[in-house]
């Protein structure tokens, strides 16, 4: 790649950096008011996560590059993502199953 | 002796050493909010009443951390640009907003949490109040951990720029994976603590 492609390369990224700050502070606006809108509890809970998760992507996606990253990144973090899991949701099915039996 | 891949990447992995490093260091430290968010599940869900955030925390001002979080983002992203595009009068001005923005969120903090000590409710006051202390607060030494090496990049660290540019040009991006996920915590923590 040459110099002047990279720099191309480089404002066209710095645009979409505006963009994705646009959104993000769209989407907090959006959090807080949906937050406020008296929804049934797992109706608000669900809006409210979608909402950070999309957020989160684009932070993770743009912001840290992650949307043209390297394989070797990929693996680490599906490995992260499957332990997180399991550290997020087995501690909590444990406790339900011993309430339940 | 040089230290290999500083610059270029390595083979194998096709990343500089910094990045790999600083990726699987991000690694642990999703595990590490991760159990404390885990926590914070098996809490709420096994506790008889559990009180709304919005009806105890204080929501403008954990909005306004947000815009500010979000802004020091973009602001770092930015200083990453800068030096790509080989500008580093506009990398400084960047890294510096950077770091105001992270020291406006802790004054925002210290308000909150003033307001809260104010009002007699500390963490061991009740679950969700240790819940709320202990992961703002490790939230916000990450913060400070931040705003040191940005502080030093700023500062006296930024003489690599004249000898390496390169090799500087990628601390700020290693710096900046760090700086953003400390706000992508932050975007999970707003909803779970303070509306849900």
């Amino acid at each position: 790649m040459s110099s002047h492609d990279d720099v191309e390369s480089v404002k066209k990224q710095t645009r979409a950096y505006l963009k994705v700050f646009a959104t993000l502070m769209v989407m907090t606006v959006l959090t807080v008011a949906v937050a406020f809108m008296h929804m049934p509890p797992v109706v608000a809970i669900g809006i409210a996560l979608a909402i950070a998760l999309f957020k989160g992507s684009l932070v993770a996606g743009v912001f840290m590059h992650l949307f043209h990253e390297h394989k070797a990144i990929y693996w680490i973090l599906l490995l992260t993502v499957a332990f997180f899991f399991v550290l997020l949701f087995w501690p909590t099915l444990s406790a339900w199953d011993q309430r339940h039996l | 002796m040089e230290i290999p891949y500083n610059v270029e990447p390595r083979p194998d992995t096709g990343l500089y050493n910094a990045k790999l490093g600083v990726w699987l260091f991000l690694a642990s430290e999703v595990m590490l909010f991760g159990a404390l968010f885990s926590s914070y599940i098996l809490l709420r869900t096994g506790a008889p009443v559990w009180p709304m955030g919005r009806q105890l925390l204080n929501v403008p001002l954990a909005t306004l951390n947000t815009v500010i979080l979000i802004a020091s983002s973009m602001t770092m992203v930015m200083s990453w640009a800068s030096l790509k595009l080989k500008n580093f009068g506009k990398f400084r001005l960047y890294m510096g907003l950077t770091l105001l923005l992270a020291l406006g969120f802790l004054v925002v903090k210290g308000f909150e949490y003033g307001a809260e000590f104010g009002e007699h409710r500390f963490p061991a006051t009740s679950m969700f109040l240790a819940v709320y202390f202990t992961l703002t607060g490790l939230h916000g030494l990450h913060i400070v951990g931040g705003m040191i090496v940005n502080g030093y990049l700023w500062g006296p660290g930024a003489k690599m720029w004249k000898t390496d540019p390169e090799r500087f040009t990628n601390r700020i991006e290693v710096a900046g994976l760090y700086w953003h996920f400390v706000d992508l915590v932050w975007i999970f923590l707003f909803p779970t603590l303070y509306l849900l």
